[in-house]
């Protein structure tokens, strides 16, 4: 158990105040824009994958995601 | 306030960590945060108590000394008193100044960006709060996720507060520096935790960061501090601080 790290998304100097909004979605638009560019499987793409996960509630990375097969995603993937 | 020790053990300390009836004082902090907002309290206190002393002296001598039946001599004429203006207006720049530097001083140092090592993510409810722990999915690629609501008080058994307890709490690890992202799902909330010295808005829409890092074991209470409805009063905080290895043990049973 002594050997058990814990680990979690990073401060990010890019979002240094309490509102940390952006920073979720950046990692999200990040990780989708790693996905694009290198494919699905790709482990350089987990990391901005576990950041993502880390940082934005459940409920918004559903609608995301909903958003993104409509074509609606306001974001630049 | 005080520490309370049983006089069968001199090692056991109950440590205040919900509101006590009467309380006056803080709650005993458990986090670097709320020892330095104490501390902070307690030292402008001080200057609190000198300028109130301060201020009734003058005015009990003024009614006093000079009240219609003791003297009928009246200063018509004074327009102005240099020196004395200078007092009373140098004396409140250097306390106000004594007052600012332990205040920005712990302003700054609550500020400071230290990297965590773990994430909770919070949603404020009408009327319960939800918690999120995504740093880790277990098989089925799902977070650790569950609501707590108040426990009512016909469902309360011995020794659970009343309008404080809750079903799940939030069980984190002591000595781990910990983000916690707060939102509202409908209205705004507030979670706060004063033990902690955590107070800050959960609004929709709107991922609000906050940093603790809690020093000793123990269950810390809050409660909602944004009204946010009927039951704004009715949907408490409960915070309890484990060992790493306890947390890590909570963790595997609840994924």
């Amino acid at each position: 158990m002594a050997d058990v790290e814990l680990k979690t998304a990073p401060a990010d100097f890019r979002f240094p105040t309490t509102n940390q909004t952006r920073h979720c979605f950046t990692r999200y638009v990040e990780f989708h824009k790693c996905v694009n560019a290198k494919g699905e499987e790709s482990d350089d793409c987990m990391k901005f994958a576990k950041y993502y996960r880390s940082l934005c509630p459940g409920e918004w990375v559903e609608k995301w995601n909903e958003q993104r097969e409509n074509g609606t995603f306001p974001g630049p993937l | 306030m005080f520490n309370l020790f049983p006089l069968f053990s001199a090692n056991t300390a109950i440590f205040n960590d919900a509101p006590q009836p009467w309380q006056l004082g803080f709650q005993d902090g458990a986090s670097p945060t709320q020892e330095g907002i104490t501390e902070l309290h307690d030292s402008i206190f001080f200057y609190l108590v000198v300028i109130c002393f301060g201020v009734l002296w003058v005015l009990s001598s003024v009614i006093v000394n000079f009240n219609s039946n003791k003297s009928q001599l009246v200063y018509k004429y004074a327009n102005h008193g240099t020196l004395i203006e200078l007092i009373w207006t140098i004396t409140p720049a250097l306390v106000l100044i004594a007052i600012a530097f332990p205040s920005f001083k712990l302003l700054y140092l609550m500020d400071e960006v230290i990297s965590p090592s773990m994430t909770v993510k919070v949603a404020g409810h009408q009327w319960y709060w939800s918690y999120e722990y995504s740093d880790f999915i277990n098989e089925d690629g799902e977070s650790i996720e569950f609501d707590s609501y108040m426990v009512p008080e016909t469902d309360l058994e011995n020794g659970q507060l009343r309008l404080l307890d809750v079903d799940n709490r939030v069980v984190v690890p002591i000595d781990t520096h910990i983000r916690f992202i707060v939102t509202g799902a409908d209205v705004i909330h507030d979670f706060a935790v004063p033990s902690l010295g955590l107070k800050i808005d959960a609004v929709p829409g709107r991922l609000n960061q906050t940093s603790v890092l809690i020093e000793r074991e123990g269950v810390f209470y809050g409660q909602c501090s944004e009204i946010c409805g009927v039951y704004h009063g009715f949907m408490p905080i409960a915070i309890e601080a484990v060992t790493p290895e306890k947390y890590l043990a909570w963790i595997d049973s609840q994924a």
